[in-house]
């Protein structure tokens, strides 16, 4: 199990110092970082001064070097929005986001096994064509009109529901978790209903029918768990997709999260806090892999076993 | 071991011939009748095609003629062609918008899909057929960009580039390249052990041969599937970009921009919001419903579903696992 | 060996469809078969000839394609196939239980083998999980599984095939069934280890007085092992009755065909006689005798009529209309 976590964390940090590496020759590919971090009325004198004082004249391998030791101390400068550090602005949006996808992942999930369970109980009934059909269509609505939709007629015609903003009660969740929600629900119900329906025709499960197990125990006792690898990697893929809804979502209802963030320093200019909160995404994806390979390891007992050559 | 199964082998030879022509598949196009749904989506995606390629043609510049006494006005028939589906702000008519931003959206999608499905694909038999280090190289390039939220890269690339229709579909080419190298090198690994290759390869065959007439049309059909389900992952990526305002830029309008300027006139104007956003629905859940009908139809051994009588059959997972962003 | 006089199993009439893409086809038509206590009946026959089916549509594990259409399959004087769901599991295990060929699969992979072994204690007699745990070691002691205490929290991809097999025999005799099916239990495994399987479940049988239903299409297993012999083809009987009989003086031309092609009957130095032909696809069975294509003794009244399975004198019977010319032949 140690071992399998070393190679598995190893294998997942690759991806890390990529993004790491390719923020940095990136940002230098356009010729002069400096246009990044400046607006574009600065004058020639000012871009001078921003440019040594943020090292930008030293050589490549330098600049990089000192990137990287910023970079560990998570030192990525000050926002020219607002002059705070950019890090203390990600660090405060960051628990927004992660509430938004902790709550929307564990009704996908939990939705998804249910329904997903269910239709594949039973192939080609009623509820497995509907399920099948909704879940398609779940997955292919644009989540950014599904949440004007939302604000149309829940927000604005009943009135039921605000509009944006996080202050209030619970219903302040229910339109950007809704929006969030929808397509790694209707993308889960898919994937669950498929492995289901090939873990249900296993001869373990008729071996367990044999020794008279009821439904529930055979769905739940026996093929669920066999099922759930491929759930796993999908969710856990879904979590990384759900930035992408975070930054719709986030801007729309005006939630003050990571993905709003990323928008506002991009359409204003601010790549120092823009650098921050894709570092600290980049981050966090890594650690998800991780917890999604643990998962796996204590699902599937070949997983843990298979010694890595 | 002497058994019935091997005497009865023994004398096989002569027996299936009362039978032949049954057993030959059915049309592609017959299968595609049998599943009503699968067949509406085949008509409404070659429609949005139709009109994606000649419609300019007929709306002229209606799409930008601004007439600002004819503001927001609604839906109505007595406005003529141009006003069947209302006006924007600007009393630009949306039906001539929307057939405009047909043609913008497919011309990004459509482009950033074909690449990224030749060169993923190639990739992906490549390094599937050679195995060892190539293949490992590729997969592992494959996992980098599939970790990072394709949005997410996007959103770097175009605050350091300028956004523009060909950055969009340089980015998008990219960001799904991994997609198609995953499953055709999950195609070819597991065909480059079978027989025929092995035959193929005694005979001196070079590999880009072998690749090209022996592994290639096996795995043409999954291929071409995944491409068609993730059309609709393309073009609600370019429309959610267009939406924040890095994608698509003014004056070219695309779906996904349409529903952006629309939303400040959402009280008063819905249909400037609720239209274009319908054209995308209509189209994605086409392409889904069609690739699903696909997959069945492909695959010779689930081929036979779609002959069964309606409500025996049933709606196999749209989506493969390695289709997840 | 006690034999009592009811039989332990009881087949009758039994018909099961199968739908497939060219419509619904009958793979197992009109079957009727009976096992007493302590006795081994193989069913006989080649791939598709609806033996499996048989075998499934007794335990209630048919997939959804198929369908009983008609018969009773009768234990302890109940019909199974009239039962509701709820009653047909009361039965599951403590009456009628299976064996199947892969082992690997038929293992849940993801679960400690003792705790699989277990199960049927859980479930039809209330044990805890600790007390499960304890008979499953004593099952696995029985078919010989070494070290079962630490091995009973491994999981089946760390046994061996021949292991695995032993496993699931531990797990089919959990309750001591009244009948045990096994369908091709040595298939995938290689001749020593068959033997050793062979024997286990003889030996299991004698224990516990099981009837024992085996499906093979291995002639030198029905002879060695088995008390009757059920020969299918095409979805029916055609010929039944004790091995002895049956090997000696085969009474239908199937079953002469297929003792005619083991080597060491046959004449050194000629070829290998075999069975023309194979069996008729079951969309496209003949109204006649289902046999007529590659039978040598075909007549215009076997295109005509089908013949039904009669007696041929001391408990056995065959399907044919010119049985007693085998005799002469």
């Amino acid at each position: 199990m140690v071992t399998f976590l070393r190679k598995r964390i190893l294998s997942s940090a690759i991806p890390l110092v990529c993004v790491v590496l390719g923020v940095f020759f990136l940002a230098r590919m356009t010729g002069d970082p400096v246009d990044l971090y400046l607006p574009l009325s600065a004058t020639a004198e000012q871009r001078a001064e921003f440019s040594a004082a943020q090292g930008f004249d030293l050589s490549i391998p330098a600049q990089l070097w000192n990137y990287l030791v910023d970079a560990v101390h998570l030192d990525f400068g000050t926002s020219l929005r607002t002059g705070q550090s950019a890090t203390e602005m990600v660090l405060d949006a960051f628990p927004v986001t992660l509430q938004l996808a902790g709550v929307t992942m564990l009704l996908a999930i939990t939705g998804a096994v249910l329904i997903g369970s269910l239709a594949a109980y039973r192939p080609n009934s009623l509820v497995d064509r509907i399920a099948s059909l909704l879940s398609m269509t779940a997955a292919s609505i644009p989540d950014f009109w599904f949440a004007v939709m939302g604000v149309l007629v829940f927000g604005v015609s009943l009135a039921w529901l605000p509009t944006s903003g996080t202050l209030g009660g619970p219903e302040v969740w229910v339109l950007p978790v809704a929006t969030l929600l929808i397509r790694p629900f209707g993308v889960l119900v898919q994937v669950v209903r498929g492995s289901m329906v090939s873990a249900l025709s296993a001869p373990y499960v008729k071996i367990a029918r044999s020794k008279g197990a009821t439904p529930r125990r055979v769905i739940f006792g026996h093929a669920l768990r066999n099922a759930v690898t491929p759930v796993l990697t999908v969710a856990g893929d879904l979590t990384v997709g759900l930035v992408n809804g975070a930054v719709i979502v986030e801007t729309i209802f005006g939630w003050p999260g990571i993905g709003k963030l990323m928008i506002d320093s991009i359409l204003q200019r601010d790549f120092a806090v823009l650098q921050a909160a894709v570092l600290l995404t980049a981050v966090t994806i890594f650690a998800l892999n991780i917890l999604v390979d643990v998962c796996h390891a204590l699902t599937d007992p070949r997983v843990r076993q298979a010694v890595p050559a | 071991m002497t058994t019935a199964e091997t005497s009865a082998a023994d004398g096989a030879a002569p027996v299936n011939d009362t039978a032949p022509a049954r057993n030959r598949p059915p049309r592609w196009w017959r299968l595609l009748g049998r599943d009503r749904a699968a067949a509406a989506g085949a008509v409404v995606l070659t429609l949005v095609v139709l009109v994606a390629l000649f419609g300019r043609l007929f709306i002229g510049d209606h799409a930008q003629r601004q007439d600002l006494d004819a503001s927001l006005r609604p839906p109505s028939l007595s406005d003529g062609v141009y006003g069947l589906l209302g006006t924007d702000v600007l009393g630009r008519s949306v039906l001539a918008r929307l057939v405009d931003a047909a043609a913008t959206t497919l011309s990004v999608a459509v482009p950033a899909v074909l690449c990224s499905l030749v060169i993923g694909s190639a990739l992906g038999l490549w390094a599937g057929y050679h195995g060892g280090r190539r293949e490992s190289l590729a997969m592992r390039v494959a996992d980098i960009i599939l970790s990072f939220p394709s949005l997410l890269i996007a959103v770097v690339v175009l605050y350091v580039f300028s956004p523009s229709a060909l950055n969009i579909v340089l980015i998008l080419t990219v960001a799904r390249i991994p997609v198609y190298l995953r499953t055709s090198r999950a195609e070819a690994a597991e065909l480059r052990s079978r027989l025929f290759v092995d035959a193929a390869r005694t005979f001196g065959t070079p590999s880009r041969h072998i690749i090209h007439r022996h592994i290639l049309p096996i795995a043409l059909p999954t291929l071409l599937t995944v491409a068609t389900l993730d059309f609709c992952f393309v073009m609600l990526t370019e429309s959610s970009l267009s939406f924040l305002g890095i994608g698509i830029q003014p004056p070219d309008v695309s779906w996904g921009l349409m529903v952006a300027q629309g939303r400040q006139y959402l009280q008063t104007a819905w249909w400037i919001t609720v239209l274009p956003g319908l054209a995308i629905v209509l189209t994605t859940v086409s392409a889904t419903l069609l690739a699903a009908w696909a997959r069945i139809a492909t695959d010779p051994a689930q081929r036979w579903r779609l002959t069964l009588p309606r409500k025996r059959r049933g709606a196999s997972a749209a989506v493969p696992p390695e289709m997840i962003p | 060996m006690t034999t009592t006089s009811a039989p332990a199993l009881d087949v009758e009439g039994l018909c099961v469809d199968l739908s497939t893409p060219s419509g619904t086809v009958r793979a197992v038509d009109g079957v009727s078969f009976s096992v007493r206590h302590g006795r081994t009946l193989a069913l006989l026959g080649e791939s598709g000839c609806g033996k499996s089916m048989t075998a499934l549509s007794v335990v209630g594990l048919l997939d959804p394609t198929a369908s009983v259409t008609g018969g009773a399959v009768r234990v302890r004087g109940k019909d199974t196939l009239r039962l509701s769901p709820a009653e047909r599991r009361k039965l599951a295990g403590p009456v009628l239980s299976i064996v199947f060929q892969d082992a690997l699969t038929a293992l849940n992979p993801v679960q400690p083998v003792g705790r699989q072994i277990g199960e049927p204690f859980r479930i039809h007699r209330g044990l805890s999980r600790r007390q499960a745990e304890e008979k499953a070691i004593e099952l696995m002691t029985r078919v010989g599984i070494p070290e079962p205490r630490q091995r009973a929290k491994s999981y089946p991809h760390q046994f061996s095939g021949g292991m695995r097999q032993r496993l699931l025999i531990a797990m089919a005799v959990a309750l001591d069934p009244d009948v045990l099916i096994a369908d091709e239990p040595t298939t995938a495994l290689d001749v020593t280890v068959q033997a050793q399987i062979m024997r286990l479940l003889r030996d299991l049988q004698d224990e516990r007085d099981m009837a024992v239903v085996l499906i093979t299409h291995d002639l030198a297993v029905v002879a060695q092992r088995a008390d009757d012999v059920v020969v299918m083809y095409a979805g029916t009987v055609v010929e039944q009755g004790t091995v002895h009989d049956v090997f000696t003086s085969p009474r239908h031309p199937y079953t002469r065909g297929l003792l005619d092609s083991v080597p060491e009957d046959a004449e050194r130095g000629r070829p290998l006689p075999a069975v023309p032909g194979s069996p008729p696809e079951l969309s496209a069975v003949p109204p006649g005798c289902v046999f007529q294509a590659r039978c040598p003794l075909v007549r215009e009244r076997c295109v005509r009529e089908r013949p039904s399975l009669r007696s041929a004198g001391d408990g056995r019977s065959a399907a044919c209309h010119f049985s007693e010319e085998l005799d002469r032949a």
